[in-house]
């Protein structure tokens, strides 16, 4: 059997809490595993709102931000033992695009230069006219000619532009997986497609994963093969993306998709649904499961026991929620029972 | 240009009623040292009472800047260079700065990007209302003002004791509805909200969307609701205007947009808006690629429309009446 | 206006004698060429003030005028009360003279730029410093970030000029650079804590963020990334530096703990205090000092001025309407 190519191990990150800091903990992560398999490549969606912890993840992935508890083995190398050396690979093998297409440039030198950048670390060319034609397959890729966009600054070119390439300077680097931290969300609606058609090209023509985080449904809809879906640092539901979907069982997630607004008029939510007030959607319970003062459907034992992930489906499907048991094929042991686990 | 204002004739042909609002020949422009920019180019539309008009397009295309430019809040280097905007009838643009005080929140309120955002952070709910409420009215009595401030509240579905706290002790989409509350305050026959719902969660969004469903409905004010998420925008408004380059190239009610777009660049963005309920292949279009400072003789859509033609190169189409209520704006339908 | 300045040291010595910086090398208490004054007949000794003056000052030159002092005051128009008399102004020393014989313009001339330099060095010694420990201590935070920002708290807290004055009285004998360096070491704190706000927001950064991402080490992100966005904000931050370090200069030097045989500014208004100037009504001797180190002071206010509007696109753009 091979190694995954990215395992996520009990990944647990808390904020706060130390001494200095006046003891007031966020847990941004908790206990979250995640399998990559190396072949064949997938796109794998984190989906999930503010505060769920997803951009933790991408920041712990890409090792900008080390874990309070948990591993992460890339090729089954634990990612905060590697040298220098393999350090330099890891970051050759893991790249990321992030959100702001503006950001990420520095405004003082043109585009170029996040491209030279790379090459001139990473010794991906010998001479300049290497160099140059390495760029220009990339950008090919993305759909943009070299001499249109190299030499400008970055705020001449558009959002798409810009974006694209972003993900043409990951693509440089021939990576194995591509952290794509909310990719589309700040560029328009109708380029939107295409940088996601990039993705899925990407996918099947370079064979390059994808871990793509958003909290868009609709887009992870389109191109994603697996989705998890976080809820305040833990995995609500997770599965593959078109029976989540479809299909979803965690009340969190039935809530969510159900709020998605339709583009079709005909189509209009159903206000007879009284919504949680906001003031019980902050809260963040400390034991029990973190939905409880918001689910509809609650129970007793959900207030004292955070429930593990309960298979649906028997295959991949699974959702952290205690009406699903007992359903057939579930046989997960429970995995942090907190400590209130009281009689009632 | 004649064509423009011979739109703005036919979409004057409401049922009898003077609109809330009429625009007429809207134009924006942004100086640069290279030259002024065509923000808004000739935009007209009318508005009824009690109803819900989305404006929508891609970033840069206007939409913003119309919006402005109907509250005469245009920054320099922006500047209004012609059009009308009669607001119940007087016409905005002329006014001067005392009269368009008075008219301001009155009138028109906004409820701008990122409003939650731009609530003084020093001071309580109650006082950021109460400001915005006499400044406008003159003072009031103390109970009178706590009562209709407790009564906003209550309409945006806020618990009375919201008032007492600081914004930052509030979520975002709380801190959205008191700006929504704030914009309703004093009754105006028009808001104009941007993008309200861009920086919130999925299921808050849907809150504050049916907050202002809510408000419309009891209420009755006419709204404009600029965005670009489609779906947002299928559940809310009543009508769609579509925006490119500053033009509008189609104005029809929400269900012909999407049933039946007419316009080739409301096909694309009709085509592209991915969706939950069914798996569409993804349709890849490019971005504006002309330099807004000099545009094209012709329809401003020419470099990218699937279906251009000869007369599009040279010859503006003008806003045309195709259906009951569905104005175009493209060569397809002479 | 500084380029003025600049100019004037480079380029005056050419055409200006500068031996008349030296002391006796020129009439004694000449005012300004423009000036012209009574010269009542000289009838009278020297008054005792003169006395002393011209002992230390020696003796130069052999015509009687050359010999007389000024007098204290254009108000006492009794001639018998008058000293020896005013003598009027020179042409050849169109700034007057000192009661030492030295020729202003010629002090101005060397003492001006010298000024500048004092300056230049201490700022910029001072904001290397800075560059450096500001960026150490917010880029790579920790501890390091814990000692430096300390320091330079501390360093805030210390009453420069009292300390100077004491370090510059224990040294007897001091040195126009050691000066520059003395006042660099105070002027550190400033620029590092500047620079380590900007390093804390850079570093969050999106481009920051992808460079990291690309392998480049730490050095090479501060001086790559960050410092090229950094540039207008440490000149207009280094122009400050230079004026306040002129003005400690010559503060130091007004009270006479700067370097007592070169001719600076600073210099120039302590023996100008010395030698009572105010009281003797030689006001060239104090007032021309004083006036280039306004004018100093006011082109590098304007430098700072056109760094910021570089600095800031928006001050830029506010007047193109």
């Amino acid at each position: 059997m091979s190694q995954p190519l990215l395992e996520i191990r009990n990944a647990t990150k808390i904020y706060g809490g130390g001494f200095l800091q006046g003891g007031s903990k966020v847990v941004a992560l908790e206990n979250f595993s995640l399998t990559i398999p190396e072949k064949p490549a997938t796109i794998t969606t984190i989906a999930g709102e503010s505060g769920s912890g997803k951009t933790t993840l991408a920041n712990v992935v890409l090792g900008f931000v080390t874990l309070t508890s948990g591993q992460i083995l890339f090729r089954g190398n634990d990612v905060s033992t590697l040298n220098r050396q393999q350090q330099m690979e890891y970051r050759r093998q893991v790249q990321a695009v992030f959100q702001d297409p503006y950001e990420v440039y520095n405004p003082f030198y043109r585009v170029r230069h996040i491209f030279d950048m790379v090459i001139g670390r990473f010794k991906l060319a010998r001479n300049r006219e290497e160099a140059r034609d390495l760029i220009e397959s990339a950008l090919k890729v993305v759909g943009l000619r070299g001499e249109e966009v190299l030499e400008k600054y970055p705020h001449q070119l558009s959002g798409g532009q810009r974006q694209r390439m972003m993900v043409a300077r990951a693509y440089l680097l021939k990576p194995s997986l591509i952290v794509a931290d909310e990719p589309v969300s700040m560029v328009d609606a109708s380029l939107r497609a295409m940088i996601l058609d990039i993705m899925l090209r990407l996918r099947d023509e370079h064979n390059i994963s994808f871990l793509y985080i958003t909290h868009d449904l609709s887009t992870a809809y389109q191109i994603g093969n697996q989705i998890y879906i976080l809820y305040q640092g833990a995995v609500a539901e997770r599965g593959e993306t078109s029976k989540v979907i479809e299909h979803p069982k965690h009340p969190y997630v039935q809530l969510l998709i159900d709020s998605i607004p339709v583009p079709d008029p005909r189509e209009k939510w159903d206000t007879s649904i009284s919504l949680p007030s906001e003031e019980e959607m902050r809260t963040s319970v400390n034991s029990g499961c973190r939905f409880y003062p918001r689910c509809p459907r609650r129970m007793g034992r959900c207030l004292y026991a955070q429930p593990a992930l309960y298979s649906i489906d028997g295959v991949d499907h699974e959702a952290a929620c205690f009406l699903y048991e007992s359903t057939p094929g579930s046989q997960r042991i429970a995995e942090s029972e907190t400590s209130s686990v009281t009689q009632k | 240009m004649t064509d423009q204002l011979a739109a703005t004739a036919t979409t004057l042909s409401t049922n009898g009623q003077t609109p809330v609002l009429e625009v007429k020949n809207l134009r924006v422009h942004y100086a640069t040292p290279l030259g002024d920019v065509i923000a808004v180019n000739g935009v007209s539309f009318n508005l009824k009472k009690g109803e819900t008009l989305g404006l929508v397009g891609e970033s840069g295309c206007g939409k913003t800047t119309t919006a402005m430019g109907i509250l005469r809040l245009v920054q320099p280097p922006g500047r209004i260079v012609g059009g009308q905007v009669l607001l119940n009838g007087v016409d905005v643009v002329a006014l001067k700065d005392a009269e368009l005080r008075d008219l301001r929140w009155r009138q028109a309120a906004l409820i701008p990007q990122g409003a939650m955002n731009s609530l003084n952070p020093v001071m309580k709910i109650y006082d950021q209302i109460a400001d915005g409420i006499t400044t406008h009215e003159g003072r009031q009595p103390r109970r009178v003002l706590r009562e209709r401030i407790l009564g906003l509240l209550n309409m945006v579905g806020l618990p009375g004791r919201t008032a007492d706290l600081f914004p930052h002790e509030l979520s975002g989409g709380m801190k959205q509805r008191v700006c929504i509350a704030m914009a309703i305050a004093l009754n105006p026959p028009l808001i104009v909200a941007d993008e309200p719902t861009s920086a919130l969660d999925v299921v808050v969004q849907r809150v504050v969307a049916q907050t202002l469903l809510d408000v419309k409905a009891k209420l009755g004010v006419s709204m404009i609701l600029i965005g670009h998420d489609m779906g947002l925008q299928a559940q809310l408004v009543d009508r769609i205007a579509v925006m490119y380059a500053g033009n509008i190239v189609e104005i029809a009610p929400v269900k012909n947009i999407f049933e039946e777009p007419m316009h080739p660049y409301t096909q694309l963005l009709i085509a592209s808006i991915p969706s939950i309920k069914e798996k569409k292949p993804l349709r890849v279009t490019e971005g504006l690629t002309h330099d807004l400072r000099n545009p094209p003789p012709g329809c401003i859509f020419q470099f990218r429309c699937p279906k251009v033609m000869e007369d599009c190169l040279h010859y503006v189409p003008p806003l045309r009446e195709l259906k009951p209520e569905h104005f175009v704006a493209c060569h397809l339908y002479e | 206006m500084v380029g003025a300045v600049i100019l004037l040291g480079l380029l005056g010595p050419l055409f200006w004698n500068m031996n008349l910086v030296y002391v006796s090398s020129s009439p004694l208490n000449l005012p300004p060429a423009w000036v012209h004054r009574e010269t009542p007949v000289a009838t009278q000794a020297p008054t005792p003030a003169a006395t002393a003056t011209k002992a230390s000052g020696g003796l130069g030159g052999s015509s009687i005028l050359e010999l007389m002092e000024s007098t204290p005051s254009p108000h006492r128009d009794n001639p018998s009360d008058v000293g020896p008399g005013n003598p009027s102004g020179d042409p050849a020393h169109p700034l007057g003279t000192d009661d030492q014989g030295r020729d202003m313009l010629a002090l101005i001339i060397a003492g001006a730029p010298s000024s500048l330099r004092v300056g230049f060095i201490a700022a910029f010694v001072g904001m290397v410093l800075g560059i450096i420990l500001g960026f150490s201590a917010g880029f790579l935070g920790g501890w390091v970030d814990a000692v430096i920002r300390t320091a330079a708290d501390v360093m805030f807290t210390i009453p420069v000029l009292a300390v100077l004055f004491v370090i510059a009285a224990y040294l007897k004998h001091l040195e126009l650079n050691e000066m520059a360096l003395l006042l660099a070491i105070f002027s550190w704190p400033a620029p590092t804590r500047f620079i380590r706000a900007q390093a804390l927001t850079l570093r969050e950064r999106g481009y920051v963020r992808m460079a990291r991402l690309s392998g480049m080490s730490t050095l090479g992100i501060m001086f790559k990334e960050m410092m090229p966005n950094l540039l207008p904000y440490l000149a207009a931050s280094l122009v400050g530096n230079i004026s306040g370090a002129i003005l400690a200069e010559a503060s130091l030097e007004a009270l006479g703990l700067g370097p007592t045989r070169i001719p600076t500014l600073g210099m120039t208004i302590y023996y100008a205090i010395r030698g009572t100037a105010i009281l003797r009504d030689m006001w060239w001797w104090w007032g021309f000092p004083i006036l280039v180190l306004i004018f100093m002071f006011a082109g590098l206010f304007q430098i700072a001025i056109g760094l910021d509007e570089i600095a800031n696109p928006r001050l830029r753009g506010a007047k193109a309407q």
